[in-house]
C-alpha cells in the first residue's frame, strides 16, 4: 500500500503525473473500511439498510445512528468516517431549510445533491482542509416523480441510481442487487432482501462481531416522509432471511 | 414669502410610485393594470412609467411604493427565481415567487417602503394573485389592489368582482377601475398599461389617456 503515491499524496493540492488525486483516492478507502449500506428504489418508495457491527455489548440499540432525515421528506444513509457524514448532513438540513424558508416550497432532491456534492467538492482544493471520508446515499419519493436515489462520493461525484451500496462489501451487494427486479417490488418486499444482502451475503460471521440492521424508508405507506422501518416488520425480515438459510441447507 | 414650493424642492422628495395597481384572476389566467404615473412631491417624473415588471416568463409584479426600492426587490427576486428554475429544470410557481417577494419584505421591512402585488401563472394553479402589504405578510386573494389609488376602488371591487370572468370582462374590470382611480388619485395618472398572463403567454395592451371611459363628470 505504501509507495503507491509518494510524493504526490501529501495534499488535495497536488495531481500525480498520471493525472489522479491520491488524497482523494485515499479518503475513498476510508469509505471502504466501513461497514456496508445499501439503498434501493423500488415501485413504491426507496428504502435505506445499514450493517451495523456492534463493538460492545454495552452500546444501547440503535445508537451510533448512520441514517438521518433532512427535512421531512429525504433521508441519507452514510458509509465511512460517521462524524464526516454527520458533519454533511448538518449542512443538508441547512441548505432545506434554507430553501423552505425562501421559497415555501420543499427542496427537491436534486437539487440538494447538487449542493452537497458543490459543498463536498470544495474540500478537494486546499491542503489545509481534508476531503470527507464518507459517501452519503440520498434518497425521497414523491407522488408524481416516483422514487430517486443518488449517491455522493467523496470526490463529489454524485449518480442517480436504481439500486447501491456504499462500504466494505458494496461489491456483493452489488451483484445481488443487479439480480432484483426492482421496478416490481415493493417497499415491504425490499425490506426482507436487504436484510437477506446484509445478513447473508455482506456479513462475514466469522470475522466479525454480531451486527444490527438498521433500516429506513420513504415511501407511499409513510406518505413520503422519511421513517425508520418499525422493529416488527425488521424482526419478521430476520426470521424469513434465516427461514430462507434452512430451506436452503 | 413663497406661497408655492420651488419646483426644485419636489426633485428634492423620495420617488415614489404613489399609484393604483389592480391584479385579477379570470378564466384562463389572470389580467393585471396599472396607471402610469412616478411622482416626485407634485412633480410626474415619469408619467408613461411601466410599473407592471415581469420577474419570470409567467409571472409578474406590480410595483407600489418606493420606485428605488420596489425595483431593486423586483430584480432580486428575478434574479433567485432564475436560478432556481434552471437549478430544478421547471417554470417557478407564482406561489414561489410571492414568497421570495415576502421574505426580502419581510425581513427588511425597516428600511423598506414597498408594497407589491404578485400575480402570474402557472401549471398547478392555474392564475394566482398574491398581495405583500407593507409590513411583509402574504395573501392569495381572486383579486388584489394597491397604491395611493386603490382607497377609492374598494366600494367599485365588491360590488363589480365576479369569479371565473372571461378575458373581456376582465379587462373591463380592471381598466374601469384604474380610470376611476386615476380620474379621483392625485398621484396616480397618465396612461392605463393592461397585461394578460395565460398559458399561452403574456399580452400586453395600453390604453391611452384619450381613450379612457369618461364617467360621471360636469
Amino acid at each position: 500500500m505504501s509507495g503507491i503515491g509518494t510524493g504526490y499524496d501529501l495534499y488535495p493540492t497536488t495531481f500525480s503525473p498520471d493525472g489522479r488525486i491520491f488524497q482523494v483516492e485515499y479518503a475513498h478507502k476510508a469509505v471502504e473500511n466501513s461497514s456496508t449500506a445499501i439503498g434501493l428504489c423500488c415501485k413504491d418508495g426507496v428504502v435505506f439498510g445499514v450493517e451495523k457491527i456492534i463493538l460492545s455489548k454495552m452500546l444501547v440499540e440503535g445508537t451510533n445512528r448512520r441514517v438521518f432525515s433532512v427535512g421531512e421528506h429525504i433521508g441519507i444513509a452514510t458509509a465511512g468516517l460517521t462524524a464526516d457524514g454527520r458533519r454533511i448532513v448538518q449542512n443538508a438540513r441547512q441548505e432545506a431549510k434554507n430553501y423552505e424558508n425562501f421559497t415555501s416550497d420543499i427542496i427537491p432532491i436534486h437539487v440538494l445533491t447538487e449542493r452537497l456534492s458543490i459543498y463536498v467538492q470544495v474540500f478537494t482544493l486546499y491542503n489545509y482542509i481534508r476531503p470527507f471520508g464518507c459517501s452519503l446515499m440520498v434518497g425521497s419519493y414523491d407522488e408524481e416523480k416516483g422514487p430517486s436515489l443518488y449517491c455522493i462520493e467523496p470526490d463529489s461525484v454524485a449518480l442517480g441510481f436504481y439500486g447501491c451500496a456504499i462500504g466494505k462489501g458494496k461489491q456483493e451487494a452489488k451483484t445481488e442487487i443487479s439480480k432484483l427486479k426492482l421496478s416490481e417490488m415493493t417497499c415491504k418486499d425490499a425490506v426482507k432482501e436487504i436484510a437477506k444482502i446484509l445478513i447473508k451475503t455482506v456479513h462475514d460471521e466469522t470475522k466479525e462481531k454480531e451486527m444490527e440492521l438498521e433500516m429506513s424508508w420513504i415511501c407511499k405507506e409513510t406518505k413520503g416522509k422519511h421513517k425508520l422501518v418499525p422493529k416488527k416488520l425488521i424482526e419478521e425480515a430476520v426470521e424469513w432471511v434465516k427461514g430462507q438459510e434452512n430451506e436452503e441447507d | 414669502m413663497e406661497l408655492i414650493e420651488s419646483p426644485l424642492q419636489d426633485l428634492k422628495k423620495e420617488v415614489s410610485t404613489g399609484t393604483t395597481i389592480i391584479a385579477v384572476q379570470y378564466q384562463d389566467g389572470v389580467i393585471i393594470g396599472a396607471d402610469s404615473r412616478t411622482s416626485s412631491g407634485s412633480y410626474a417624473v415619469n408619467r408613461v412609467t411601466d410599473k407592471l415588471t415581469p420577474v419570470h416568463d409567467y409571472i409578474y409584479c406590480l410595483r407600489s411604493g418606493s420606485a428605488a426600492d420596489t425595483q431593486i426587490i423586483a430584480s432580486y427576486v428575478s434574479y433567485y427565481l432564475n436560478m432556481f428554475s434552471i437549478e430544478e429544470g421547471c417554470l417557478p410557481t407564482v406561489k414561489k415567487a410571492a414568497h421570495m417577494f415576502r421574505e426580502f419584505c419581510y425581513q427588511n421591512k425597516q428600511y423598506l417602503l414597498a408594497s407589491i402585488i404578485v400575480a402570474g401563472w402557472d401549471e398547478e394553479n392555474g392564475g394566482c394573485v398574491y398581495n405583500v402589504p407593507l409590513g411583509g405578510s402574504i395573501i392569495k386573494q381572486p383579486f388584489a389592489i394597491g397604491g395611493s389609488g386603490s382607497s377609492y376602488l374598494y366600494g367599485y371591487c365588491d360590488i363589480h368582482f365576479k369569479e371565473n370572468m372571461t378575458e373581456e370582462e376582465a379587462i373591463s374590470f380592471v381598466s374601469k377601475g384604474i380610470t376611476e382611480a386615476i380620474a379621483r388619485d392625485g398621484s396616480s395618472g397618465g396612461i392605463c398599461r393592461i397585461a394578460t398572463i395565460n398559458k399561452d403567454g403574456v399580452k400586453r395592451r395600453t390604453i391611452y389617456g384619450n381613450e379612457l371611459q369618461k364617467f360621471w363628470e360636469k
